[in-house]
């Protein structure tokens, strides 16, 4: 759905473009070709690499791994594994649903889906080579922090 | 032929190792280049339009105007505007990254580039969505509601702890030409 909006989008504005101005509609090919070939190889790489991820980290094996797991000791390990993973956001959450039903508590699966978007280990090469180490550094370690504030306060705030 | 095997060196290198594990673990080996294909099919979905809608902005939009709304002196309207575009998004972290190369390239405070991508990793709408008919409508608005002051805590924080040159570091590698400000 987003990619069907998005392809419009984008042919739409290119279409505007040419219709005002041939050079410059160039210009923005050219460009998006360079960035995106630019980044491509590491690209490539990161999403080979979430592909074996994906198959030994697989979600059966995640709702089977956190459903049971409780307490801090749950919290932490749903925070590894949510840290760790890249898994798009339609799995992601059914998949939360599974883990809350097999008995996890609410701040387990808060922590999980808080570090599922917002700390990135395997997109961290990636961060890396746009923002640098520092804040790559900084945003994914006070995202991991606060995933765990957020958890306390849902768990407060949402009774099961 | 030479440059292509260099520059894909480390994929390629992935790749081999699915081929051994294919050899080796035929129904695993196939789970992977499933996983491998489907995560390069997301991709080349959200990517391509995402490019080609930067290249445009790149050639079309002056600096002096994205300085007015989201430059070192924009004031309020910046961090506001960085949490209505990142919530407008969709797709995975990696898409803001190039999203946020084009607002370097065109002079946006850092404050408000990392209140965006925290805002794109975690206030995206269509997720939001998503979360409440599988979380709860509760626990989905909650979390969204209590991401908007830890993203600006977050982003203070990182601005605060990068020194000036390594910001400017930053800036300088995206510097290069800024098409829509040559005429």
């Amino acid at each position: 759905m987003f990619t069907l909006i998005a392809y419009i989008l984008a042919i739409s504005a290119l279409i505007f473009s040419f219709t005002k101005d041939k050079e410059k509609t160039k210009t923005s090919l050219a460009k998006a070709y360079k960035s995106f070939s630019s980044i491509l190889p590491d690209f490539a790489s990161v999403l080979a690499l979430v592909g074996i991820l994906l198959t030994y980290i697989s979600p059966q094996l995640i709702v089977k791994f956190l459903g049971e797991k409780s307490g801090f000791g749950g919290m932490f390990l749903s925070s590894i594994v949510g840290s760790i993973t890249l898994i798009p956001g339609f799995i992601a959450f059914p998949l939360a649903k599974s883990v809350l039903d097999r008995g996890a508590g609410i701040m387990q699966v808060a922590v999980f889906v808080s570090t599922l978007m917002m700390v990135g280990i395997v997109t961290a090469p990636l961060e890396i080579k746009y923002f640098g180490k520092k804040e790559t550094l900084l945003r994914n370690g006070l995202s991991y922090i606060y995933s765990f504030i957020a958890a306390l306060i849902l768990g407060m705030v949402v009774k099961p | 032929m030479k440059k292509f095997l260099k520059i894909y060196k480390v994929f390629l290198l992935i790749i081999s190792f699915d081929l051994i594990i294919l050899f080796l673990d035929p129904e695993k080996g196939k789970m992977i280049f499933h996983h491998t294909f489907s995560n390069f099919m997301e991709m080349l979905g959200i990517l391509p339009p995402v490019f080609i809608l930067l290249g445009l902005l790149d050639t079309w939009v002056p600096k002096k105007t994205v300085m007015r709304y989201m430059g070192e002196n924009a004031g309020l309207k910046g961090p506001v505007l960085s949490i209505l575009l990142g919530a407008a998004a969709a797709g995975p972290l990696y898409g803001a990254f190039p999203v946020a190369e084009v607002m370097a390239k065109k002079g946006v405070k850092y404050y408000n580039i990392i209140v965006f991508l925290c805002a794109w990793s975690t206030l995206k709408i269509p997720m939001l969505i998503f979360e409440m008919s599988a979380l709860g409508v509760k626990f989905a608005l909650t979390r969204w509601l209590i991401n908007i002051p830890a993203i600006l805590l977050i982003a203070a924080v990182i601005d605060r702890s990068l020194k000036p040159d390594e910001k400017e570091a930053f800036y300088k590698k995206y510097s290069g030409s800024n098409a829509a400000d040559k005429n």
